[in-house]
């Protein structure tokens, strides 16, 4: 809760193994498609409110993710990731919040937990933009469904270049 | 650490000042020698920099005092070897240590402050500053609760900064100045026996003095040091590294602390509220382990204040958190993985409000269940498995916590969870604490998965808890229903909605919508008619039930019919209950489908509120989902006065600069005179928002009168009813709704401060039942 002239102290702020917040911290991650330099996107990214969500299961539902990520504050919305050609959900969604110190929160507490029972993992991400709902594999999904060889029973069963071997 | 004086002078001063923070910060850490070994070499290391980073030092170690609490001991003992090799050096870290006092205190830094008395008083062991000028500061601590018209939580934190230091430094101040000492006692003695309690009724989480009395907080740390003295102020518990070098220390020359004032209480002051301390164990918790130091033992003290410390230094960094918690000194000694859990639990169930969000806790539990797989999951569901059994006597509000933290933690593990063990709550009343907890912890299970699932992982037996399959209710969906008035109406705005209509189609077809209230009827026939606001209402949020998006993307779709029918405030309350009739068995989409409603201005706060105290919401009432939706509403009033009051100031501070620019006549800043120009006449602008600010802070203020006034309507037909009756007022529904009137005051309790007068003379007057009237006035002794 907020203190009245906390700002200023001075015999010095912090010390910096406190300021440690690796969990909010950008990843190695750049979205290759991308459209900016380099720089810009690492600025979006310092600002953004949106989240990408990763490992969901092909079943979890809208509602469900707002009752999870509404546990770190107010969600703006909820974006469902699809299969460019089913448009069915293809295990990706972003969130969205209105305070950036929400999606802070949830990078810090959801992010490594587990939704329908699955480890989802949580990324910073530039910003929506319409296209960007759409998996980018060959087959319609996500790139890593594409190339997996493991059964995933909540992700479609065999990765794409297993079932078509 | 080598020679680092050499290769200092090719480093950036930066670089030099975080290699020193580090040495310092991770004195021990990572290293096969002792603890007393390194700080020695630190001291010899530190010392050998002081001619050129002695200011450096000085900031770090004065930080160091104030953020790193659980360290104390380590820190006062390296103070202490650098003060026996350099009595300047220690002279100056002790004026900057009541620099930084002072400074806390002016800024109401008051937890920071504490820490910097207790450091100051440790400082004594190490024979840096002399007993009796430590003694001297408490004295003058102490008469703080002689002076006259203050707050009593300004005198509270005097005598809990002095309290509070005992378990550290009670035996040496004894030693040296016994008498002084037991005149101080008896003064805080006879202060702690006038103070008043009416606010502790609002801050326990349960009721019940049984297993464990919920004590205020200043009321338990008497009996500790009243029990740490009657021991002869042996303390066996806290890590004193200093005693290893006590033939060194010996020999320093100590400090007078300045005489310290305390700085005078003034409109600003900002003291923190008085607690209540936490306490769900005991040594019969865990007979097979060690002992549990009893709860008025200074032991218990010490390693509950040191665990809190440790939370707080770490929240963000949630394996750090757990492995620092688990790796707590007198592992073997003290049944720590108990101790750790009481403390989350403590500041999880803390009122007002925890010191961090909810969700950090339940993922830190996961974090030392991952850490401790063989031993901390058994003791979270021994503590779960309490906490159950004590819910007749726990704080509404901290229930809530408890459903949250629970039904999200179960959702990590599969739900696996001994249901049967809970069946006694099968055969009591719905309404009754126990059978709601599990009810309220499967739909928010639900939430997490879905229905069936909720149905395969509770016995059959439990069918009477569970949720609802969260599905819209159509009233004319049926061909059964087509004698409903309205009926071919939604069937033609069906049709029309499926081919994409649009507002002023929806429109044209609403005109044909008789209206049941004929004499409200004007020419245009928009005035309020609540059979178009059903018809149009229910259509619409059918044919958008498949999900949020759906649901969303209709509100926005048709904002503009959704503003024209609810535009009275009989039609926002009218719209409120057909979502409500609509979806009533699906909560959560209630929730977000009134938080868009209300961001989109369809409906406004004080429509949402008058609808859940309506008749029609009776039913719901006690249910959690209602209070969510309540205090997100709150909450959201609350952020929009704060956003526009922050508009306010920064074109304030726009303005200001521009007349600075003015003022200096500055040829370069050409550009930011453009801009100026472009905004328009700021002055005009700061206008605007300064009305928007009153509008706002106006609508703020109504909303939380409604509140009050709705529960004080309710609550007193209760008490009246339950009079005349003749039948005891404690139902389970009274203590449901005087908690969440509590809960609001306590919740919203800064806001709530400014309408104190409004409050005292408008509702909650003398003639109020004492029963509502003890609420309000517990919540003006939390600053008093």
């Amino acid at each position: 809760c907020a203190r009245p002239g906390s700002a200023a102290m001075s015999s010095g702020g912090t010390l910096s193994i406190l300021r440690s917040d690796s969990y909010a911290e950008l990843s190695q991650y750049r979205d290759q498609h991308f459209r900016g330099t380099r720089y810009d996107q690492e600025r979006l990214l310092r600002k953004s409110c949106t989240l990408y969500v990763g490992n969901l299961s092909f079943y979890t539902t809208e509602e469900q993710i707002h009752e999870l990520f509404g546990k770190s504050g107010d969600i703006k919305k909820v974006i469902m990731g699809l299969d460019k050609v089913k448009k069915t959900a293809c295990g990706f969604c972003f969130v969205e919040y209105y305070a950036r110190g929400d999606a802070e929160n949830a990078m810090r507490y959801i992010n490594g937990t587990r939704l329908d029972d699955r480890i989802i993992r949580t990324d910073w991400d530039a910003g929506f933009k319409e296209g960007r709902q759409y998996g980018r594999g060959r087959s319609g999904g996500q790139v890593r469904d594409e190339y997996r060889q493991d059964y995933d029973a909540g992700r479609g069963g065999y990765g794409k270049i297993v079932q078509c071997q | 650490a080598g020679q680092p004086h050499k290769r200092r002078r090719t480093s950036e001063p930066s670089e030099i000042e975080e290699r020193l923070e580090s040495l310092i910060c991770r004195v021990g850490e990572k290293s096969n020698s002792s603890l007393e070994s390194n700080l020695e070499g630190l001291a010899g290391v530190l010392e050998a920099d002081l001619p050129n980073y002695k200011s450096k030092i000085l900031r770090i170690l004065c930080t160091v005092a104030r953020l790193l609490p659980e360290k104390l001991t380590v820190y006062t003992t390296l103070v202490g070897l650098l003060n026996a090799r350099n009595y300047n050096f220690g002279g100056e870290f002790v004026e900057a240590m009541i620099r930084q006092l002072k400074e806390c205190l002016k800024v109401n830094m008051y937890n920071e402050a504490v820490h910097l008395v207790r450091f100051l008083s440790d400082l004594v062991n190490c024979h840096v500053i002399a007993a009796p000028s430590m003694v001297a500061m408490f004295e003058n601590f102490v008469s703080v609760t002689q002076e006259e018209d203050v707050p009593q939580v300004r005198c509270d934190w005097y005598i809990f900064a002095f309290l509070s230091s005992l378990p550290w430094v009670g035996k040496e101040l004894y030693e040296k100045k016994d008498a002084e000492m037991d005149r101080l006692l008896s003064q805080t003695e006879s202060y702690l026996k006038r103070r008043q309690k009416i606010h502790v009724p609002m801050l326990q989480v349960w009721t019940a003095d049984k297993p464990h009395p919920q004590e205020e907080y200043l009321d338990c740390l008497w009996s500790q040091i009243q029990k740490l003295k009657k021991d002869r102020w042996q303390e066996r518990h806290i890590l004193r590294p200093y005693l290893a070098f006590d033939s060194v220390l010996c020999e320093a020359l100590q400090h007078n602390l300045p005489p310290f004032t305390p700085p005078p209480h003034t409109e600003d002051s900002v003291y923190p509220m008085p607690r209540v301390i936490f306490r769900m164990f005991d040594y019969t918790d865990d007979p097979e382990g060690p002992v549990m130091p009893g709860s008025h033992s200074v032991e218990r003290f010490v390693i509950e204040e040191n665990l809190h410390c440790i939370i707080k230094s770490h929240w963000k960094e949630r394996k750090t958190c757990a492995a620092q918690l688990l790796s707590y000194p007198g592992n073997n000694k003290i049944p720590l993985n108990y101790h750790i859990v009481e403390v989350i639990f403590a500041e999880l169930f803390q009122l007002p409000s925890p010191p961090h969000i909810e969700v950090m806790y339940t993922t830190l539990l996961i974090e030392l269940c991952k850490l401790q797989p063989g031993s901390l999951p058994q003791v979270l569901a021994q503590a779960t498995e309490m906490l159950y059994m004590r819910l007749d006597t726990m704080n509404t509000t901290c229930v809530d916590r408890f459903i949250n933290w629970f039904s999200h933690h179960l959702s990590n593990f599969q739900f696996r969870w001994s249901w049967e063990d809970w069946s006694d709550c099968l055969t009591q009343d719905l309404e009754k604490p126990k059978p709601k907890f599990v009810r309220e912890v499967l739909e928010k299970c639900m939430r997490l998965s879905y229905h069936q699932r909720i149905i395969d992982i509770v016995p059959a037996s439990f069918s009477v808890l569970s949720p609802a399959n969260p599905v819209c209710i159509y009233k004319y969906g049926d061909e059964s229903n087509r004698s409903l008035p309205g009926y071919t109406v939604a069937l033609c705005l069906t049709i029309a909605i499926k081919n994409k209509a649009s507002n002023d189609e929806i429109f044209s077809i609403l005109k044909d919508v008789p209206n049941p209230n004929q004499d409200d009827d004007d020419g245009e026939g928009f005035s309020f008619n609540p059979l178009k606001i059903e018809v149009f209402v229910q259509t619409l949020l059918h044919l958008a039930a498949k999900s949020f998006s759906h649901s969303f993307s209709a509100l926005a779709k048709f904002h503009e019919v959704f503003k024209t029918l609810a535009e009275s405030d009989e039609g926002k309350l009218h719209v409120l209950r057909v979502v409500y009739e609509v979806w009533k068995n699906h909560p959560q989409m209630i929730a977000v489908l009134v938080d868009k409603m209300i961001r989109t201005q369809i409906v406004d706060c004080a429509a949402v509120a008058n609808w859940i105290f309506s008749s029609e919401l009776a039913h719901d009432f006690t249910r959690f989902y209602i209070w969510e939706i309540l205090h997100s509403t709150i909450r959201k009033m609350n952020k929009h006065v704060l956003k526009i009051h922050k508009e306010l100031e920064e074109t304030k501070a726009r303005l200001a600069r521009q007349h600075k620019r003015r003022d200096s006549d500055d040829d370069d800043d050409d550009d930011d005179r453009s801009t100026d120009r472009e905004d328009g006449p700021l002055e005009e602008q700061i206008e605007r928002l300064q009305e928007k600010v009153e509008s706002a802070q106006s609508e703020q203020k109504n909303l939380f009168l409604v509140i009050f006034q709705r529960f004080i309507m309710l609550l007193t037909e209760h008490l009246v009813r339950c009079e005349t009756g003749g039948i005891d007022v404690f139902t389970p529904w009274y203590k449901s709704c005087i908690e969440r009137l509590q809960q609001i005051f306590l919740q919203h309790h800064q806001i709530i401060q400014q309408y104190m007068v409004t409050l005292e003379n408008l509702l909650f007057t003398a003639e109020l039942d004492h029963h509502i009237l003890a609420v309000f006035q517990q919540f003006c002794a939390l600053q008093a």
